[in-house]
């Protein structure tokens, strides 16, 4: 079976300005992910995991064509990605909801944009209210809805468009514990339902074993994957306590293993970075070069 | 503007079935709120109409409120009330809108093109703490005092406050929903139009409500300068011939009128920008 998405040797660097001043911007070239390869097979579940400043948005980025890389490809259905297109649908941990429109008009959102038309387009996006479990909410503007019911209309808008493969970036990780249980398991019966292909990033490890059939574990900065984790589950959506199974307990700590290393060196990165930032202001010539 | 936070609270969505119910806690929360905010005016006005007649002022210089109210029934029988108002408004409303269709696309278009708004922006802070009726005479050197020189420093009043807010509202449209439209591959023109344009209405409207006082606060000061109409010369010109009931009721018809323009574009801005209202129970 060949890759739905296949990211080939892919290396993203940004160019950061170091001082905000307006004349004696230096800019410096960061490396954000380096020799990025992963193959995500059709209809799976693959979660990205990594500590905080990896690049694991970036990456998110690259796959929604919100950027391009500076080598490497992605490739969508064998065809390089080249820009944003309703063929990959984005879930952001802010939610990111129109809040001039309604529920269920910023699930016509993507539609509108497919040119789907007006009458076709509502039943769609009912149809999408009802799979997150918002049916009776569907009138209400964002800023009447609590934190988990705006995701689900995120998710809703995003799967609403139909797209090949579902991007999320954190999706959950604003929200309070018990609802964010509540949105993991409703994840995976909608995952059931639709079939997508979904790729999930996260820093929870318990997250990413819980819901992903593959666990990818970056690297921190620049972002390398670590290692590709099988999580050999079946019927997650099933009554009994997943989290609690021996073999879920081992490979959370495998993978914990793999991170706590990575979050170690990112924090180090993250106290570095900041002792710079301060020097810098205090200096504006003495910015020294990163690494 | 003391109702324009107020009449927030008086937008009460009705929701089918509960409409009856609703509307009877609706007119008792507006007969106590109505209540509320009246009381004070009433206090003000009982105190104008008493502090002259117990002699507590000097009645030639601040006559009874009953007096100014009979001036000012005078003036609107006469007709000149009409007259002077209507070349006020005229003037206020024609230099108002010319601003809003000159400055809004303007500040669309330099709010979008974002090296644009950082190269104008000191400039255009630089005009709008100018006080427009210190620029006055210019208008009238070069306009003359024909009704050109009112429009014109009505419109250069109102154009400032509107072009900023715009280029704010612009500006400052949260990224996010940006790349979330824009990961929904939209063409720059329907990112503007679907997402751009609706995100910063508010900020727009700020800029809206400022114009709208300063058409009406510039103009009077203007037509008290020179002019041979409108309610700001009505106040100068009585005030020169000592009719002081009609001086009177030429600012009390200001206010009023300051206060119906204030309160209709709170109207159409809570049509607008229903989606923010926040719930008040």
């Amino acid at each position: 079976m060949t890759a739905k998405i296949s990211i080939q040797n892919v290396q993203k660097a940004f160019r950061i300005k170091r001082n905000l001043g307006h004349l004696k911007e230096v800019l410096q070239p960061i490396s954000a992910l380096q020799d990025i390869n992963l193959d995500v097979k059709q209809g799976e579940f693959m979660v990205i995991v990594g500590p905080s400043g990896c690049g694991k948005s970036t990456l998110l980025d690259l796959l929604a064509g919100l950027t391009k890389p500076n080598s490497g490809q992605i490739l969508l259905d064998g065809k390089a990605i080249t820009g944003p297109n309703l063929d990959r649908g984005i879930v952001f941990q802010q939610y990111a909801l129109f809040p001039w429109k309604t529920a269920l008009a910023n699930v016509e959102f993507g539609l509108e944009t497919k040119g789907v038309g007006r009458k076709e387009r509502k039943q769609i996006a009912q149809e999408y209210i009802n799979l997150v479990g918002l049916a009776g909410f569907e009138h209400r503007y964002p800023h009447e809805l609590s934190g988990g019911m705006k995701q689900r209309v995120a998710i809703a808008r995003s799967l609403a468009y139909d797209p090949e493969v579902l991007l999320m970036d954190e999706p959950f990780a604003a929200l309070d514990a018990q609802t964010r249980e509540t949105l993991q398991s409703e994840l995976l019966r909608i995952w059931e339902t639709t079939k997508k292909t979904i790729i999930f990033i996260t820093h929870g490890i318990e997250e990413a074993v819980y819901l992903g059939q593959r666990v990818a574990v970056m690297t921190s900065r620049p972002g390398r994957i670590k290692e590709v984790i099988d999580v050999p589950f079946e019927a997650r959506t099933s009554e009994e306590d997943l989290r609690s199974n021996p073999e879920f307990v081992k490979i959370r700590h495998q993978i914990w293993d793999l991170l706590k290393d990575e979050v170690h060196r990112a924090q180090e990165q993250e106290k570095d970075k900041t002792l710079k930032a301060n020097s810098a202001k205090s200096n504006v010539k003495g910015v020294a070069s990163d690494g | 503007m003391a109702n324009s936070t107020s009449t927030g609270e008086v937008l009460v969505r009705f929701e089918n079935g509960k409409r009856a119910n609703e509307a009877l806690r609706w007119s008792l929360f507006q007969l106590n709120k109505g209540f509320r905010i009246s009381i004070a005016i009433i206090g003000f006005l009982f105190l104008w109409e008493a502090a002259p007649r117990l002699g507590l002022v000097n009645t030639t210089f601040l006559p009874p409120l009953t007096e100014v109210l009979q001036a000012w029934w005078r003036l609107l029988l006469s007709g000149d009330l009409a007259d002077h108002t209507i070349a006020s408004l005229t003037r206020s409303v024609g230099g108002f809108l010319l601003a809003i269709a000159v400055s809004i696309p303007i500040g669309l278009a330099i709010g979008w093109w974002k090296p644009v708004a950082q190269y104008l922006n000191p400039l255009l802070e630089l005009f709008r703490n100018t006080a427009a009726l210190a620029i006055l005479p210019v208008f009238i050197l070069l306009l003359g005092l024909g009704e050109t020189s009112k429009i014109a420093i009505v419109f250069y009043a109102c154009a400032f406050p509107l072009l900023l807010n715009t280029i704010s509202g612009v500006r400052n449209v949260d990224p996010l929903l940006i790349k979330s439209a824009r990961s929904m591959g939209l063409s720059s023109l329907s990112l503007f139009r679907k997402v751009i344009l609706p995100a910063s209405v508010p900020t727009i409207f700020v800029g809206i409500r400022q114009a709208g006082a300063s058409s009406i606060l510039v103009l009077v000061a203007a037509e008290m300068v020179g002019a041979k109409s409108g309610l700001g010369y009505l106040i100068q010109y009585t005030q020169f011939s000592f009719q002081i009931p009609e001086m009177y009721a030429g600012i009390i018809s200001i206010s009023v009128i300051g206060l119906i323009i204030n309160y209709l574009l709170v109207l159409v801005e809570k049509k607008l920008t229903a989606w923010k209202q926040t719930y008040s129970e």
